[in-house]
């Protein structure tokens, strides 16, 4: 992977730049010495790291705006950072980069259950904001799964998913209106408390742009009645065809599960010995969960079973309660840190028709054959979303290369088939080079004009979502 | 008027323009900006239907009928329920999903499951240059690149003629009924839609129309398997018992018939007078609608969208002043479009970013919108 060499000019009037973006956010929100910018040398995709020139830390979309401006008259690049868990390396500096991170703004600035809404700062962690609006009886409903940690800026960054999409739809379907700093200093707001745009969808294209518009200090989210109450069912299959003709079938008879979880042996058996969950020892298990209040629950799930059954399972595991729910979710929610335990591995994101399911698996099979690399699968069936993550040795020699290669080989499936690179971590620079698999030079093309008209000089997180060749022209 | 056969030609037709084309699909939209018209109703077909993936993708001038014909056949359907413009504007032609989507139009049940755009997966269009650009997929988790089809929704061929869409399609309901209530005020019946919207019961429908037959009128909608209508209908109606008598309308067709109206505004169909559609946040709807001054108003999307019928020529917009939203000028004699402007005038700022994007994807103005 490469990156754009440093701009010398930039690097030369550091000092200066550290100076006036003092001046404007004070000592306490720019840090400048090697020592401290370290620890934004690189985002949740450690691979790669390089140590920023500064960081600045805005209090508000005022200082936001101050700091933009300096650097917009400085031309030196801007790389947003929310808290800093993308998968794809999307807030990963250049040397001659100033990060601008929104951490200190995680204010609610208004909670409204009639009109629905929650605005907050975007430095807010994605739970955080279910959190202020629970004992109302509401919730956010984007859940990637670093929620916990991942801030609403960074949410809105990459588009955001999560595991209840099929029934919820991602971050831009929950997402009313920003507040958003244009690399210029100019503050704009884009959408807010009603729906839909009265002229171009602005804030559509801002969200999933991965920084490179504008810096979304404040959100308008859309907020949800909590459902009366939800219920999973396990359902263990012998082979990914009978999985996937179970997932097919279960929706096309109408039935919309809030969530369909889908993991392969591999990672069945990594989760089992690391949790003890009580999975089967099977080709393929779902986990299918639906909403409601009792009664409906009950009967969505009797189709299910039905249908579920006739594809000849070889477990079938129901909860009665909350605990018995909690087991069957138990290992799927301790998958990533499984595979860890018991290996380096590197986690994809692609997303296929979900009828392209068994021939894309038998495939990927193949390829891991190839390449000598296990593979464990666990994804969102219901919406197509594959993670299948490679598992390699981090300490061997040629391994991370050889796991990239074969990574870059299952995505271009993805696209083969019908799909696309990236299903909720975002292009970063991760699947930057691979862009053109997906998109013709027009297509690319046209997205970065529309960069040029939100950042014409190219200085907000440059060097991310188009390959280096293509945005050459453009950047500084 | 020119109607390309492919989207080759289409591309062609553009590159080679000289002078500005109305774009239009079905032409059921009534006004359109001046210039030849360049319409897409030849690039028709469905070109995939994957029931089991919940995907569509098909070529824009479609009708919409033979969409919702197709979809019905998997128990299938376009959950946005677009509107039918026939009857609010004593227009013909054929509405086609290229042009629901280009205008993000957006039914009763856009309060619940979204609005068009919130159900398209990708798309395909030719900019003002010619070029043909593909942007998204068909997948229905896809964060590759910039959302331009989000951007392309909703612009009323501004930034390109749309020649093919994909999209997210739902299952189809089994039954459906309403609560209804009569003889609220504005502001009570906008907190009762509230109140019910924020229910844990999947209301897909919630409008009041106060100059109904009989006093005012306060629809709620429920779909779904039958047993858990029945449920929510009843559990709703118990949970609204603050909010008014709530009697319970489960006759399937009469809801159904109930609903298509709503959806194609038929109060104001066969009137005098512009139509105006306001969006604004719900809970400032009733002051909005009580300082408009209008001859007829009636809500939808839980007071989230506001219909206003005015006197012709009146510029709504100055009586509303200041409020969270926009209005859409939708109904008006061409004069009365060019004075007022046909959407809300912008902000400085958000304007310059407007301009910028048309002119990068329609460098000769060749796009009238």
């Amino acid at each position: 992977m490469q990156m754009p060499s440093p701009d010398a000019r930039v690097m030369a009037k550091k000092a200066q730049v550290v100076a006036r973006l003092t001046a404007a956010l004070g000592e306490r929100g720019v840090i400048h010495d090697p020592a401290e910018t370290r620890a934004y040398e690189c985002d949740a995709l450690t691979a790669y790291r390089c140590p920023p020139l500064s960081v600045v830390l805005p209090a508000t979309t005022e200082e936001v705006s101050a700091a933009l401006r300096i650097c917009h008259e400085e031309n030196v690049p801007v790389v947003p950072r929310g808290s800093g868990t993308s998968l794809a390396g999307g807030a990963l500096p250049t040397a001659d980069s100033v990060i601008l991170g929104v951490s200190r703004m995680n204010r609610v600035l208004e909670t409204d259950t009639a009109d629905r809404i929650i605005r907050v700062q975007t430095g807010r962690t994605n739970l955080s904001v279910t959190g202020a609006v629970e004992e109302l009886g509401f919730f956010y409903a984007p859940d990637p799964s670093s929620q916990l940690a991942c801030a609403i800026a960074g949410n809105i960054a990459m588009n955001s998913g999560g595991a209840h999409c099929l029934k919820y739809g991602v971050t831009t379907n929950n997402l009313l209106g920003v507040t958003l700093v244009q690399m210029d200093g100019t503050v704009v707001e884009l959408g807010g408390a009603h729906m839909d745009a009265g002229g171009l969808d602005l804030l559509g294209v801002v969200c999933g742009s991965e920084g490179q518009l504008g810096v979304v200090t404040e959100a308008t989210l859309r907020i949800l009645p909590k459902p009366e109450g939800a219920l999973p069912v396990m359902l263990g299959y012998d082979s990914a065809e009978a999985a996937g003709a179970c997932v097919a079938d279960i929706i096309k008879a109408g039935v919309l599960p809030v969530a369909i979880e889908y993991m392969d042996r591999p990672c069945i058996r990594a989760c089992e010995a690391f949790a003890h969950a009580g999975y089967p020892d099977c080709e393929a298990l779902l986990i299918v969960e639906v909403e409601g209040s009792a009664e409906e629950i009950e009967h969505q799930l009797a189709t299910i079973l039905e249908i579920a059954k006739s594809h000849d399972p070889v477990e079938i595991r129901s909860a009665q309660d909350g605990d018995e729910a909690a087991r069957i979710w138990l290992g799927r929610k301790s998958a990533f840190g499984a595979m860890g335990q018991i290996n380096d591995y590197m986690c994809l994101d692609g997303t296929i028709p979900v009828s392209a399911l068994p021939e894309v698996l038998r495939r990927i099979g193949e390829l891991s054959d190839d390449y000598g690399l296990g593979v464990a699968n666990v994804f969102h069936a219901g919406d197509g979303n594959m993670h299948p993550l490679i598992l390699f040795d981090a300490n061997k020699e040629g391994d991370l290369e050889k796991c990239e290669a074969m990574g870059a080989d299952i995505l271009k499936l993805c696209v083969e088939v019908g799909g696309c690179l990236t299903g909720e971590h975002g292009v970063g620079v991760e699947k930057r080079d691979l862009m053109s698999v997906q998109f013709e030079p027009v297509d690319l093309e046209a997205q970065m004009r529309v960069k040029d008209v939100f950042d014409p000089k190219w200085l907000l997180n440059p060097a991310k979502v188009f390959p280096l060749a293509a945005s050459e022209g453009r950047r500084a | 008027m020119i109607r390309p056969g492919s989207e080759a030609e289409l591309a062609e037709i553009l590159r080679d323009a000289s002078a500005p084309f109305a774009v239009q699909g079905g032409g059921t939209r009534g006004h359109r900006p001046e210039g030849e018209v360049l319409s897409t109703s030849a690039l028709t077909g469905i070109v995939l239907h994957d029931p089991a993936a919940l995907t569509l993708v098909v070529r824009a001038g479609t009708p919409v009928e033979e969409v919702e014909e197709t979809l019905r056949g998997a128990n299938q359907r376009l959950a946005f329920e677009p509107m039918d413009h026939r009857g609010l504007l004593g227009s013909s032609g054929t509405p086609t999903i290229g042009g629901v989507v280009a205008a993000n139009v957006s039914g009763p049940r856009r309060v619940q499951v979204g609005a068009a755009r919130d159900h398209l997966l990708g798309l395909r269009f030719v900019d003002g240059a010619g070029h043909v650009v593909k942007n998204g997929g068909r997948v229905m988790k896809n964060v590759t690149g910039y959302d331009l089809a989000r951007l392309v929704a909703g612009s009323r061929g501004a930034l390109g003629v749309i020649t093919e869409v994909a999209l997210k399609v739902l299952p189809g309901t089994e039954t459906a009924a309403s609560l209804v209530a009569r003889g609220l005020d504005d502001a009570a019946a906008v907190r009762a839609m509230s109140a019910a919207l924020g229910t844990p019961y999947e209301v897909t429908g919630a409008a009041h129309a106060p100059q109904a037959e009989g006093g005012s009128r306060t629809v709620l909608r429920i779909e779904g398997f039958a047993p858990s209508v029945a449920y929510r209908t009843k559990a709703l109606a118990e949970a609204l018992k603050p909010h008014g008598d709530w009697a319970i309308e489960d006759d399937r067709e009469a809801v159904r018939a109930e609903w298509r109206a709503i959806r194609d505004a038929a109060p104001f169909h066969g009137t005098e007078g512009d139509v105006w559609r306001v969006s604004v946040r719900p809970s400032q709807a009733a002051d909005l609608v009580a300082r408009a001054g209008a001859e007829q108003a009636f809500y939808d999307w839980g007071g989230g969208l506001v219909w206003l019928r005015c006197a012709a020529g009146t510029d709504l917009r100055a009586a509303l002043g200041h409020y969270d939203g926009h209005a859409t000028l939708l109904r008006a004699t061409p004069d009365t479009h060019a004075r007022l402007g046909t959407l809300q005038p912008q902000p400085h700022a958000i304007a310059a970013l407007t301009r910028g994007l048309r002119e990068q994807f329609d460098p000769r103005g060749i796009l009238a919108a």
